[in-house]
């Protein structure tokens, strides 16, 4: 059983600092195992997230040596032998008390999403959707909001002030989903770009690289959105038009494809 | 100490918000009352987010032989007859318009063919039932009800834990418990309370449950004077995964087996044909050929591979045992050998994912190792079938936390669709309550405030012991006595144990702080989970008998006296007490419908299915 060496942040709203422990490890042991086992052993009041232990809920985000990642699927035998490991909380939202945030932030943003409004049914009753159509907005409702995203994005990581008008990558591939789902009927296009900030990003992909999920969040979700809120501005005749005929089955000609994951 | 505590005031306040707790939220607050939502976690991370393979409906999309009477029965099947009928008829006749109910709400199903909503094979299902995103069914589910739930503008409190309910003259006035982060009380003053707390499977040590599974739903309803049933019940998925020892329990999807993955012991065997109960003789295959041929064509009878949980969990034990496992003490479960590696990274991605990261296994390549798990407990609040509501007025159960549904074990995906049904029951019957009531009923402040002690006792303890250590000895007591295999000798050990660990408890100190200290809610846990055990424990010593989730190496077979009885907890003057009922009997229609069957053999070729 090799112990390692583990650098923990510790301390709430108000500051802190990190401490240091040495931790006996088993194989296979996760960066999750490992903070668990700090707290059963030697600090049983230190503060984590998780549920799942599986990549599944997007609990137990944090930065371990500075990259947001899951704690529960970072594998300790990804690490150099001898190499120091250090975990501190995902920094774009305040501390709570060691390694859990607020994330508030992201809840609120939500709230202001217009909901999911679906067109008639078809006349026999059902509904009917193609395995080709729903895929693509399928990649977007993989997110398991882990914001991990919203960490690493550089327009609020570093910028209190501009998270009042950005919502972030997480609802990029919301309003994504919203808009290309074959189903929707409610236009927020007006919002994308006036109210959720999407012209603030400027692509350069750090969202994407960090998803548990590997949603293709710049190229599947933000870029399309971008097309389409241009589109909309220079044509919100043709784009109700679009929108009222149904999408994406009926495409009008022009209008811009997502690329394809 | 600061002991203020924090007041609100709703018609309906639901505890819990994974399936059952939202759908239960959405139908109050569509009923025009007052409701809040209260759960432990952040919203959206309940358990519910977990579910893999599916859920289960008798659509009818892929084999329109099917209809809620098969579903009906194949529920009643599985759970050994020791389901309420009537729960398991209205969830098998109501599950289609809660699953196409979705659907409006904006949630991608994977599709058939011709566009409809495609259906998944799953143990003990006669017909390709479940409706599935992939294997991440419930992450589809949840993220459709939180955000049709956030739309409605309910109040959502997260990171809150309740801990004790209110009554008033034995009708419920509230619950009250602690905000997480905040550390400080809150307290719900509430004519009706919906309890969606789920299950108690962190009082063993291998589970696939996370940490919200402490029991506290059955704990609160039992304190409160409600009655639980067949607690004994509980479920061990037969695949989990072995190893590594850091994920040993998480859960490898039955949608594995659904999709022909078979289970194999250390000589290569197929060994599940060796362990068919003459209760499934007439519908399972007895050969390798004709359960191969089950898959794509349904006249042949079902692999046994896909037999009810408990007789699977109970086989791979026996084949463990026999000294034919695995490296690490499980059975091998293959699907490389049988399917391509694109076809099972597109209907398991997240299984694929799962072993390539945690455990370094490629499963398009070789098999996995997997055994037992609990996953489960079929036992849980006795409600009213149609209304949900458990024996006390205004405290209604639905979700893992109820019991009847689902008998002595519960087919897969029979839970998904469960906590849609009931919740939605649950959330209208404990509106028309509340409207009913003509005032809120009164708070009793010497409730309050001993409740308010209890929380804050272990803050205010010191030198007591470590939280964490009792429950791993919990865990290991719960993991040992009372498991797949249970003897009235063990059982009894197990109770001893239990009592000493609950006098331990009661000095377990933590540290300070008030601000997210998990000690100090682990230690609040211990007491739920502790009562929990115990209940479990004791009805599994009453049950004489081996039935479904339940088995008795002392008293090996199914006794018809003990299947037409429910085991019956609850607490008097502060003691568990135990005595059973006669289980409701189904009408002679329903009871037709129950028989032993063959397949039949004009049985269509699936629509659709790939
Ligand atoms: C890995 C896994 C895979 C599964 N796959 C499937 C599947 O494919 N198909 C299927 O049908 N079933 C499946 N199940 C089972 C199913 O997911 C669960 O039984 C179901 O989700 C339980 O839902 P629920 O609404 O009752 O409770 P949960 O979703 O567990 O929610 C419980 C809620 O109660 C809250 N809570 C608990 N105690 C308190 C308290 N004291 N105060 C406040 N809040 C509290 C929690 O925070 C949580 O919000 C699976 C389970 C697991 C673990
Ligand atoms: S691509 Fe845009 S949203 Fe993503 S991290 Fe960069 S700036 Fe932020
Ligand atoms: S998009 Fe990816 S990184 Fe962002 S919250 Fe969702 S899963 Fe996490
Ligand atoms: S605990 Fe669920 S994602 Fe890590």
């Amino acid at each position: 059983m090799p112990t390692v060496k583990v650098n923990v942040f510790r301390g709430d709203a108000s500051g802190g600092e990190l401490k240091r422990y040495d931790v006996p490890t088993d194989p296979g042991m996760v960066v999750l195992d490992v903070v668990h086992r700090i707290q059963a052993t030697q600090e049983p009041d230190l503060a984590v997230r998780w549920n799942c232990k599986a990549g599944k809920c997007g609990s137990c985000s944090a930065e371990i040596n500075g990259l947001p990642k899951l704690m529960c699927m970072t594998r300790m035998d990804t690490f150099e032998e001898g190499e120091e490991i250090t975990v501190t909380p995902v920094k774009t939202f305040p501390v709570i008390r060691d390694l859990v945030t607020d994330v508030s932030y992201n809840y609120e943003w939500a709230k202001t999403i217009p909901a999911f409004k679906p067109k008639p049914k078809e006349a026999d009753g059902t509904r009917r959707m193609y395995q080709d159509d729903v895929e693509r907005v399928q990649e977007f409702h993989k997110c398991i909001e882990c914001f991990l995203c919203q960490d690493v994005c550089h327009v609020i990581r570093d910028h209190e002030e501009d998270k009042a008008g950005f919502a972030g990558p997480r609802y990029f591939v919301r309003l994504a989903a919203l808009e290309m789902h074959p189903l929707d009927t409610n236009d927020r296009t007006e919002l994308i770009r006036q109210k959720y900030g999407l012209g603030y990003c400027n692509i350069t992909k750090c969202c994407t690289d960090v998803c548990p999920e590997h949603i293709h969040i710049t190229d599947n979700a933000i870029i399309p959105l971008k097309e389409r809120v241009v589109t909309s501005t220079y044509d919100p005749v043709g784009w109700a038009l679009r929108r009222m005929r149904g999408k994406p089955a009926t495409l009008a000609a022009g209008e811009p494809e997502p690329p394809s994951a | 100490m600061n002991d203020a505590v924090k007041r609100h005031e709703y018609d309906v306040v639901v505890i819990g918000a994974g399936g059952a707790g939202l759908r239960a939220a959405i139908e109050a607050s569509a009923m025009g009352v007052r409701t809040a939502l209260i759960c432990k976690s952040l919203l959206g991370k309940a358990h519910t987010v977990m579910a893999e393979g599916g859920i289960a409906a008798a659509l009818g999309n892929v084999w329109k032989e099917d209809n809620w009477k098969v579903h009906f029965r194949d529920t009643m099947r599985g759970g050994k007859l020791l389901n309420h009928w009537r729960m398991a008829q209205i969830h098998a006749q109501e599950a289609p318009d809660r699953v196409l109910e979705l659907e409006e709400w904006g949630a991608l199903f994977d599709r058939t063919k011709d566009g409809l909503i495609l259906q998944r094979d799953f143990g003990g299902h006669r017909y390709a039932r479940l409706a599935h995103v992939g294997d991440r069914t419930g992450l589809e589910m949840i993220r459709t009800l939180q955000d049709h739930a956030v739309h409605r503008g309910i109040d959502v409190f997260m990171e809150t834990t309740m801990f004790r309910l209110l009554t008033e003259d034995g009708r419920v006035s509230g619950a009250i418990g602690y905000d997480r982060q905040k550390g400080e009380l809150a307290l719900f003053h509430a004519k009706a309370v919906v309890l969606a707390t789920g299950g108690v499977g962190k009082a063993w040590k291998v589970t696939s449950n996370s940490w919200e599974y402490t029991g506290d739903g059955f704990a609160m309803a039992l304190e409160a004077g409600a009655e639980l049933i067949d607690m004994e019940m509980t479920q061990f998925h037969p695949t989990g995964m072995v190893w590594p020892t850091s994920v040993r329990g998480l859960l490898v999807t039955e949608g594995v087996r659904g999709d022909g993955g078979t289970l194999k012991n250390a000589n290569g065997e197929r060994f599940m044909f060796k362990y068919i109960p003459e209760f499934f003789k007439a519908e399972t295959a007895d050969n390798e050929a004709e359960a191969d041929r089950w898959y794509e064509d349904k006249t042949n009878r079902r692999t046994p591979d896909l037999l009810p949980r408990d007789e699977v969990a109970r086989a791979i034990n026996a084949e463990v045992k026999a000294g034919r496992g695995s490296p690490h003490g499980g059975v091998f479960l293959d699907i490389a050998s049988r399917r391509s590696a694109e076809y099972i990274k597109r209907r398991l991605p997240s299984m694929y994912h799962q072993f390539m990261q945690l455990a370094g296994v490629d499963i398009t390549k070789e098999a996995m190792e997997i055994g037992p798990t609990l996953h489960y407990i079929m036992g849980g609040v006795r409600v009213d079938p149609d209304s949900t509501q458990s024996t006390v007025p205004g405290l209604f159960a639905a979700g893992e936390v109820a019991a009847g549904m689902h008998g002595a074990n519960r087919l897969g995906g029979n839970s998904l669709s469960d906590l849609l049904v009931f919740g939605r029951r649950a959330g209208l019957y404990a509106a028309e309550y509340a409207k009913r009531l003509a005032r809120m009923p009164l708070l009793d402040e010497q409730q309050v405030s001993r409740r308010s002690q209890e929380i804050l006792a272990p803050l205010e303890r010191r030198g007591g012991e470590n939280p964490y250590a009792l429950h791993a000895e919990l865990t290991d007591t719960m993991q040992d006595l009372v498991g797949i295999i249970r003897t009235a000798d063990e059982l009894r050990q197990a109770l001893t144990r239990i009592d000493s660990l609950r006098t331990r408890a009661a000095r377990c100190a933590v540290a300070s702080g008030r601000v997210y200290n998990p000690s100090w809610h682990l230690a609040l846990d211990l007491r739920t989970m502790l009562l929990c055990s115990e209940a479990v424990t004791r009805s599994a010593l009453l049950r004489e008998e081996s039935r479904g989730g339940h088995t008795r190496d002392d008293y090996p077979k199914p006794d018809p006296d003990w299947g037409k009885k429910n085991v019956v907890t609850r607490l008097r003057d502060g003691q568990v007490e135990l005595r059973t009922a006669s289980l409701p009997e189904a009408p002679s229609e329903l009871r037709a419908l129950l028989g032993e069957e063959k397949p039949s053999a004009k049985v269509a070729v699936p629509a659709g299915a790939e």
